[in-house]
């Protein structure tokens, strides 16, 4: 990982061209930044640069110098001479200077990548109709942009084991593997799960795990992604999909409060993988491979897509209805969920406030893995805090509720997602008080209630989260959701207008921002809804800074 | 061309090794003024010591031939990092045999040698990284160590210097590519010998454990000895200037007698040294060929001319036997002394065969960590293979240099051009016999399609 001194910038000459560039950078990324690609397998910028693929060579120069006196030397014009490298340099390990010559399109580069290029194709196999990486593979990239087009090889090419099994969900083809060790040095630096190595020697080295260990980290499909070519792919999407199929939306990962960007895959509307998208300040370019799997929930058995009220009645008007008929003028408890998104728990205040009702929070924790499996496994607490409806860190139960109804004077509870029976409040004392259950899975509760509302998972609406470094990141809709049912925020915006006619709130995301940023003191003020999907918004959280956050020190994240 | 008087050897660092009365017990070296050295110098100051060795002008005997003075002048001092020295003993260039002889035969020698080296460089630990095929010589170097140790030549409070260096053997891995300079720095940290990309990895400033390292040669780290023993400036007359005291040669092929021999840089010519020394070809045959330095150096056509103008301006036109032996000797006749391996290859040699020998073996070799070097050398090696297995084609010999051209200068460290050298000179010099293989041998029908 070469480091970039902030702000400072040298000039260098990029084919022909003065630029400027951050110092400390190197070549690949400089050039990158001015629109020139430099194309390579092995550097990675999150890794650490191996410069072992040798794709990136390019032509490079300093200004000569006088060896006695350190004076510039020049030329017959007074302009400063170049001392070109005599051979060609990787561009992933050339750190800029001030005044370096660089090209990045000479005969002799052409010459070089074309050459690399050959020799990454001798030995690799033409399996690109069966690939999965066949659409967004780099080999396939670059053989078409760089390559000489045609072949030269007549020799048998090299056979290597096709379906290694590395892990419980990583898949090895060894035949297509290019050597660049990007799945090395990942789990050496970043999984800090060092199991991978290269086994025999030159063009016959085999990636294999260490005897007896397995490629079973929380990141191990991170990999697959960093895989140039076809050869680590996921055991779960092997052989599923065509990539160029699929429809990519970004989205946040709901797993854990570190708050993961993710692009969601889908196509016809069915989800078909989840991979990382690249943020410097969250998640770099990885996420956990549990965190893939929530796409799963979409169509579990346990998803909730019938809605329930007045008995038999199953249509989801009528549900609505039921429930507000329920909630009306009565002593209500409101469970909200740290899963709910930011507008949606905004919404969920406005409902409590108007029914002057109880608000209860129920966290949830685990183990904190110190990368992206922080021990709070909410996407939103912070959300909970800044939407106003709690002020308090939520503990991992709800025993406020089961005193509370203890006590009596409750006439009804409205539990959006959580899962109170789940969560040390009696199943007894919530006899005779009608219960009314909104979200997306089946559970106790919601098998309790009286009032059924199905909604929606964050893949099929959009939405802000807030994660551990409280950033406030916006998602887009991936998927639509199943036939017949509506995004939690008109329900909860049809409810609130069914208690109360003046409270009425249109579910517009633009219109909840405007409001949770009119507070003279907000820490959402003057931010937008479309400024937080377009990147990620750092919010002030010093207000509470007191609370007892669970955080552990983690990837970009330091507690408080 | 072939002269009279055979050419004496001048015995330097074989001066005991093949004394009949020798032997490599520390007795022996003691008894032959062994150590005597080790202990002038630790009186001196570190730094008079490397101002002798640059003094003398003494070049690398692993294969480069860099200046070793200045190699210790680049090591970074400052970093307060502790600073290692490293005997490269893995001799694996094919045709070369010297290191062997002088760790079997004189064993005590290197180790004084390395010890005065490791005072000059303030090494806090000294290793010798040696071949893994030399069994018998890691056996010896670890019982020379103890002796050594025993009598307060290294280990703690050398000779009661107060300077203290242990001195580990080391057993390499078992590969060729052990002997490149940050290979064997890998595969002494235990890992792949993968050599490091330069930058920034230079082992004098980020070697051994990340602290500035010094890699020397066998033979270079006992002309240490010499250096400190006759001075600096008196060693510098040994030989040529810039090509400063004795080589050995490690003379292998078809000659006579083929064998390893000392000589003062430029005392003889390649001509003398393979009709002289060698005592000639074997009887009938003519010179076909010579590789100069190990494998990976350039080969010699027996009838080619060498035109040019040396470092000292003076014209020169010589013919293979002329090529004086030196450093800058075969520089000047476009390849390299290298490691001193000279092969010899007279008429009945197939150069097609030999060719294919030499790609098979950095085929086996590569390390395969960088692209150019693991997929050309296979890929020359399965070219080379299959012209000498009936299938060869016209357009072989030009493929062949097409890829070797596309390894040379691409790759993380210098078996690139060790691997691409030996094809580029054998097609471009033996072109003949690589068009000849696909006109005399059959081509299968439809063997050839492309993939």
């Amino acid at each position: 990982m070469i480091s970039q001194t902030k702000g400072e910038t040298v000039t260098i000459v990029l084919d022909g061209e003065d630029v400027e560039v951050p110092a400390g950078s190197n070549l690949v990324d400089a050039a990158a930044l001015h629109s020139k690609e430099i194309p390579h397998y092995c550097y990675h910028p999150q890794l650490s640069v191996a410069g072992n693929c040798r794709m990136c060579l390019i032509e490079m120069g300093t200004p000569m110098r006088d060896r006695q006196t350190g004076e510039p030397v020049l030329d017959e014009d007074g302009v400063p001479k170049i001392g070109w490298v005599p051979k060609p340099v990787i561009g992933c390990a050339t750190t800029v200077s001030q005044g370096m010559h660089v090209k990045t399109i000479s005969d002799k580069v052409t010459d070089c990548r074309e050459g690399i290029m050959e020799f990454l194709l001798v030995n690799h196999p033409l399996d690109c109709p069966i690939c999965d990486q066949a659409g967004e593979c780099r080999l396939q990239e670059f053989a078409t942009d760089y390559g000489r087009g045609y072949s030269r090889y007549v020799e048998r090419k090299n056979v290597k084991p096709k379906r290694t099994r590395l892990g419980p969900r990583v898949t090895l083809d060894d035949e297509r593997c290019i050597l660049c060790s990007r799945c090395i040095r990942f789990c050496q630096e970043v999984a800090d799960d060092d199991v991978l190595g290269f086994v025999d020697r030159g063009s016959y080295s085999t990636l294999t795990c260490f005897p007896g260990k397995e490629l079973q980290n929380n990141y191990s499909l991170n990999t697959v992604d960093l895989c140039p070519v076809g050869a680590l792919t996921s055991t779960d999407f092997r052989f599923k999909m065509r990539v160029w199929f699929l429809k990519e939306s970004p989205s946040i990962c709901t797993e854990s409060s570190a708050g993961s960007n993710i692009l969601v895959s889908s196509r016809e509307g069915e989800i078909h993988r989840i991979t990382p998208r690249r943020n410097d300040e969250v998640n770099d370019s990885w996420m956990t491979d549990s965190g893939r799997a929530l796409y799963k929930q979409v169509r579990s058995d346990d998803r909730l897509l019938t809605p329930r009220g007045n008995g038999t009645d199953k249509i989801l008007d009528h549900a609505i209805t039921t429930a507000t008929n329920i909630l009306k003028d009565k002593e209500i408890a409101v469970v909200g969920s740290c899963h709910g998104t930011l507008e949606e728990l905004y919404l969920l205040n406005r409902l409590s406030k108007i029914t002057n009702s109880k608000k209860y929070l129920r966290g949830y924790f685990g183990e904190d893995d110190g990368i992206l499996l922080s021990a709070d496994r909410t996407p939103n607490l912070r959300g909970a805090l800044l939407s106003g409806f709690t002020n308090s860190y939520p503990k991992d139960n709800l025993k406020s509720l089961n005193n509370d109804l203890k006590r009596g004077g409750l006439d009804a509870v409205f539990v959006y997602r959580d899962d109170i029976l789940n969560s040390e409040v009696d199943e007894e004392l919530l006899k005779g008080i009608p219960l009314v259950f909104m979200g997306t899975q089946k559970n106790s509760t919601s098998d309790l209630a009286e009032v059924l509302i199905p909604s929606l998972t964050s893949f099929e609406k959009k939405g802000t989260f807030i994660n551990r470094s409280f950033f406030a990141q916006g998602f887009e809709q991936a998927v639509p959701g199943p036939a017949g049912l509506l995004p939690d925020l008109l329900i909860l915006s049809k409810i609130i207008e069914g208690l109360d006619e003046e409270s009425k709130i249109d579910p517009d995301l633009s219109l909840i921002w405007k409001n949770l940023g009119s507070p003279p003191k907000s820490p959402l003020k003057g931010i937008t809804f479309n400024d937080v999907l377009e990147s990620p918004v750092k919010v002030d959280g010093s207000k509470w800074e007191s609370l007892p956050f669970v955080e552990k020190k983690a990837m970009h994240y330091l507690p408080v | 061309m072939i002269s009279k008087k055979i050419p004496k050897e001048r015995r330097i660092i074989l001066k005991n090794a093949d004394d009949p009365s020798y032997s490599n017990k520390i007795s022996c070296y003691l008894k032959r003024g062994g150590y005597k050295t080790l202990k002038k110098s630790l009186k001196k100051k570190p730094e008079q010591i490397g101002e002798e060795v640059l003094k003398s002008g003494v070049r690398g005997r692993g294969g480069a031939g860099f200046p070793t003075g200045m190699k210790w002048k680049f090591l970074d001092r400052k970093s307060g990092k502790p600073i290692y020295l490293v005997c490269n003993a893995d001799e694996s260039e094919p045709g070369t045999f010297k290191d062997r002889q002088i760790i079997h035969k004189d064993p005590h020698q290197l180790i004084e040698g390395m010890m005065i080296s490791a005072f000059a460089i303030q090494a806090k630990q000294a290793f010798i990284y040696i071949r893994a095929e030399f069994f018998e010589g890691a056996k010896i170097l670890e019982r020379a160590i103890q002796e050594a140790k025993d009598r307060g030549f290294c280990g703690d409070n050398i000779l009661g210097s107060e300077y203290s260096c242990d001195l580990v053997v080391h057993r390499g891995a078992g590969a060729y590519i052990c002997g490149e300079e940050t290979g064997l720095i890998e595969s002494l940290e235990g890992k792949r010998p993968n050599p490091r990309i330069k930058p920034p990895y230079f082992p004098a400033v980020l070697g051994l454990y990340q602290c500035p390292t010094i890699v020397n040669n066998v033979e270079t780290l006992c002309n240490v000895i010499h250096i400190m023993d006759m001075g600096g400036e008196k060693f510098s007359q040994i030989g040529k200037p810039n090509n400063t005291g004795t080589r050995i040669w490690c003379v292998s092929g078809q000659v006579k007698n083929p064998g390893y021999f000392e000589f003062e840089c430029g005392a003889l010519t390649m001509g003398e040294m393979i009709y002289d020394v060698c005592g000639g070809l074997l009887p009938g045959r003519t010179l076909q060929a010579v590789i100069p330095g190990g494998s990976s150096a350039k080969v010699l056509r027996a009838d080619e001319r060498f035109k040019g103008t040396l470092k000292d301006g003076s014209e020169f036109d010589w013919g293979i036997e002329d090529i004086p032996l030196d450093f800058d000797g075969p520089m000047s006749a476009g390849t390299m002394s290298g490691s001193g391996g000279i092969v010899v290859m007279d008429n009945t040699v197939d150069m097609v065969e030999a060719m294919a020998n030499i790609n098979a073996f950095y085929a086996h070799e590569s390390c395969g960590q960088c692209t150019p070097c693991r997929e050309g050398s296979l890929w020359m090696k399965k070219i080379t293979t299959r012209m000498c297995s009936g299938d060869a084609r016209e357009e072989d010999a030009d493929l062949l240099l097409s890829v070797a051209n596309q390894i040379e200068g691409r790759t993380i460290c210098a078996f690139g051009e060790a691997a691409a050298w030996p094809t580029q000179s054998f097609v471009k010099k033996f072109r003949k016999d690589f068009l000849k293989k696909a006109k005399t041998q059959k081509r299968k029908k439809n063997s050839f399609q492309l993939i």
